[in-house]
């Protein structure tokens, strides 16, 4: 198995190869083939991973070393644990399923072997950064992922406005990686050593402030990939890209990977508890702040981005509230609905023909049926509809957060999940119930997806169906609760636990009182939310006709416009003025100035070419008196 | 014999020369006509033969004048070469005149 390891990322990168180097000429099925096959390669390679780790424990695996510099060696190595095996799974498995879904949805685009190339590319990149036994490792994912999010959001490039929205993903993404960066260096100067095996053993030996500043940095980092206050502004924007994008990208992997960060240095951070307050407050104040913002979003994927973006807050959140594990239980359960979510919302655009506008849907229901029942499950599940998967997980971040914050955090908390209960259920219904409302030509072309689009929406419906069977709450005693707990905190590389097992003192009693509270809350949500949306005068207005708090809740709390106007403007003109004194006036003026003083120096030469011989003779003459000048005198 | 030549101070014979020496090279500075800068030349080159044969008899030494002879070799080889030059671009120009070859400039 061990050498095996090295295909799960290389045999995307292959078919990265193959498709981005000779896709142009292969029909559409083989891309696809290749492209979702070495998908299907790497999950089943990873399930024998498992499988592996199950019986003998963690595999770690060197390719090679490529650089040593002052005693520090920096390595191409692989380590497979409890916790990077649980990721690849859920990478290449839904990655998988968003493949063959890609395969019906983007059909008639000319860039369709280049998606897969990129797709392939990514995913790639997404698992060097989770298999890999070093900082520097996940951070060459990291830096992957990013550039392949730029590539695919902006993969319609004609479009200048997507290109835009790629730029400011990336950009924002550099902004944290800086932080992550100088969490790196802090790392080494500390630890003498990138390696995770190396930097864990030595954790008792430092100071809190040190291990403080570390984790600080590295939130950073995650704040910027997982789209946290204050970086978050580029997860809807990257709508702009496909719908596979989005919910591949921006709702199922890349964005969790700074959980992936946390969770992986949770030795770190359970030693600076400053840091951990930070994230959960983070993490709320995100959650809370982009979940109003979604209540009045008209764009199908826009919800579903800042639904993204909440969701993401709450997980930080439980990391901040020292659950690890349930934060990981809820990106898988995540992973499932709202990937799903995409997926369907991916089925609606292009059975509305490229409409993503709710205000011009309505009524999809019958003329879509699939695609409705699916995404009901995942708007059920989002919503913590008892026993869906997100019930499961959500509550157990929402007990957590009782157990270590007290009331204030919980209600909050529960406050964000019920305003998530009413965006979502405001967009299904909107969607899918009352009348249709787009025009008469998107009345005629509705139409429910192929089976290549809807295969995909069922295997995850089911995922979201079941899936929170993975961790249920301990005081069910079913015998096998908390499976994933107990997975993740399998002992690791150097004999402790990857994440050690949550110890929680809240006894059943309490812990049903507060499921029972979140249940009744969501399930009456759905209910009261399915009356209001049915009338029509509380669906959504057009964008002139809003007013209030409706505005500045559509208009994202103007936040784009603060940073364009605090940060974008200033450095513009900053650079606008730099270029043309510094660059142009200056540094050209000096190069080209040298050019002009040797060309007027030459022309002061030059003269003595004159081609008249009485010249030349004259000159010949003084040229010999002087010499004669110089003998005698 | 020899005496007969000292009885004239050898500084009238370095002005002669000197003399002769400048008229040839205001001669080649000035005129136009090619031919007349070559027999200007070859003024010069007289001028320096003069001096030479005088100090020669002056000091008594045969050296100046074995020195008379090869640069009148030279001088004499240097005018035909000249003067075949002078008929090869008369025959392009035409004309004598040497300001009228000014074309090797910048």
């Amino acid at each position: 198995m061990q050498n095996l390891i090295p295909l799960i990322p290389f045999l995307p990168f292959i078919g990265f190869l193959l498709n981005g180097l000779f896709g142009k000429n292969m029909s559409k099925s083989l891309v696809g083939i290749i492209g979702s096959g070495s998908l299907l390669a790497s999950f089943i390679l990873s399930v024998m991973a498992f499988n592996t780790v199950a019986g003998s424990g963690p595999i770690q695996h060197t390719l090679y070393q490529f650089m040593q510099l002052d005693g520090l060696q920096f390595e191409f190595g692989f380590l497979v644990d409890q916790l990077s095996v649980w990721m690849m799974l859920i990478v290449t498995g839904i990655g998988f399923l968003i493949h063959v879904y890609s395969i019906g949805y983007m059909h008639d685009d000319e860039g369709f072997y280049k998606f897969f190339a990129y797709l392939n590319l990514f995913i790639f990149s997404m698992l060097l950064l989770i298999m890999g036994d070093n900082f520097l490792m996940l951070f060459f994912g990291w830096e992957g992922v990013g550039l392949c999010s730029y590539l695919l959001i902006g993969f319609w490039y004609e479009n200048r406005e997507y290109g835009k929205a790629a730029r400011k993903a990336f950009i924002m993404n550099r902004i944290g990686d800086l932080g992550l960066l100088l969490g790196m260096f802090l790392i080494i100067q500390t630890f003498g050593s990138l390696k995770y095996q190396e930097v864990f053993a030595q954790l008792g030996a430092v100071d809190t402030a040190t291990v403080t500043t570390i984790c600080l940095l590295l939130f950073v980092g995650a704040m910027g990939k997982s789209a946290q206050i204050p970086l978050y502004t580029w997860l809807p924007d990257a709508m702009a890209g496909p719908t596979p994008v989005s919910a591949l990208i921006h709702a199922a992997t890349m964005v969790t990977a700074g959980i992936y960060l946390v969770a992986r240095c949770n030795g770190m951070y359970s030693l600076a508890p400053e840091a951990l307050h930070w994230i959960a407050i983070v993490g709320l104040a995100t959650s809370l702040f982009t979940a109003f913002i979604g209540l009045r979003q008209n764009d199908i994927k826009k919800v579903l981005a800042y639904s993204t973006v909440s969701q993401l807050g709450l997980m930080f959140l439980s990391l901040g509230m020292g659950a690890y594990s349930s934060a990981l239980f809820h990106v898988t359960t995540h992973a499932f609905f709202k990937a799903l979510l995409f997926l369907a919302a991916g089925s609606v655009i292009h059975g509305m023909g490229g409409e993503q506008d709710i205000r011009k849907m309505g009524g999809l229901r019958t003329k879509m049926p699939v695609t409705f029942w699916v995404f009901l499950i995942g708007t059920f599940a989002i919503s913590g509809f008892p026993l869906l998967s997100g019930f499961f997980s959500k509550d157990e971040i929402l007990a957590h957060t009782f157990e270590h914050g007290g009331m204030i955090w919980w209600g909050l908390s529960s406050f964000s999940a019920m305003i998530t209960a009413i965006y979502m259920s405001r967009l299904m219904y909107v969607t899918f119930f009352g009348n249709f409302r787009g025009t008469e030509e998107q009345a005629a072309h509705v139409h429910e997806s192929p089976a290549i689009m809807t295969l995909p929406l069922i295997a995850l419906a089911i995922l979201s169906v079941i899936g929170g069977f993975l961790n249920l709450p301990h005081f069910l005693h079913t015998g096998n609760d908390q499976w994933l707990a107990h997975w993740l905190s399998g002992n690791g590389l150097n004999g402790a636990p990857v994440i050690p097992m949550l110890q929680t003192a809240l006894d059943a009693g309490t812990e049903l009182v507060l499921m029972t509270t979140a249940t009744v809350i969501a399930v009456l949500v759905l209910l009261v939310s399915y009356f209001i949306y049915r009338q029509e005068k509380n669906q959504p207005v057009s964008d002139a006709a809003q007013a209030g708090f409706t505005r500045i809740l559509a208009n994202k709390f103007y936040v784009d416009e603060l940073y364009q106007a605090v940060f974008v403007t200033p450095v513009e003109k900053t650079s606008r003025i730099l270029y043309h004194y510094a660059d142009i006036q200056g540094i050209d003026g000096l190069v080209n100035g040298v050019g002009k003083a040797v060309q007027g120096i030459g022309g002061l030469f030059r003269r003595s070419q004159n081609g008249n011989i009485e010249y030349y003779l004259l000159g010949m003459v003084l040229g010999a008196v002087a010499l004669l000048m110089t003998l005698f005198l | 014999m020899l005496d007969i030549v000292r009885s004239v101070p050898i500084e009238y014979y370095l002005m002669y020369s000197s003399i002769l020496f400048c008229i040839g090279v205001f001669g080649v500075l000035i005129r136009r006509n090619a031919i007349i800068v070559l027999m200007c030349i070859e003024l010069m080159l007289n001028a320096v033969n003069l001096l030479l044969a005088a100090f020669s008899t002056y000091l008594g030494d045969a050296q100046g004048q074995i020195m008379v002879f090869f640069i009148m070799v030279v001088a004499a080889a240097e005018a035909a070469v000249g003067l075949g030059i002078l008929v090869m671009v008369y025959r392009n120009t035409k004309s004598t005149d040497i300001s009228l070859l000014d074309k090797l400039r910048w």
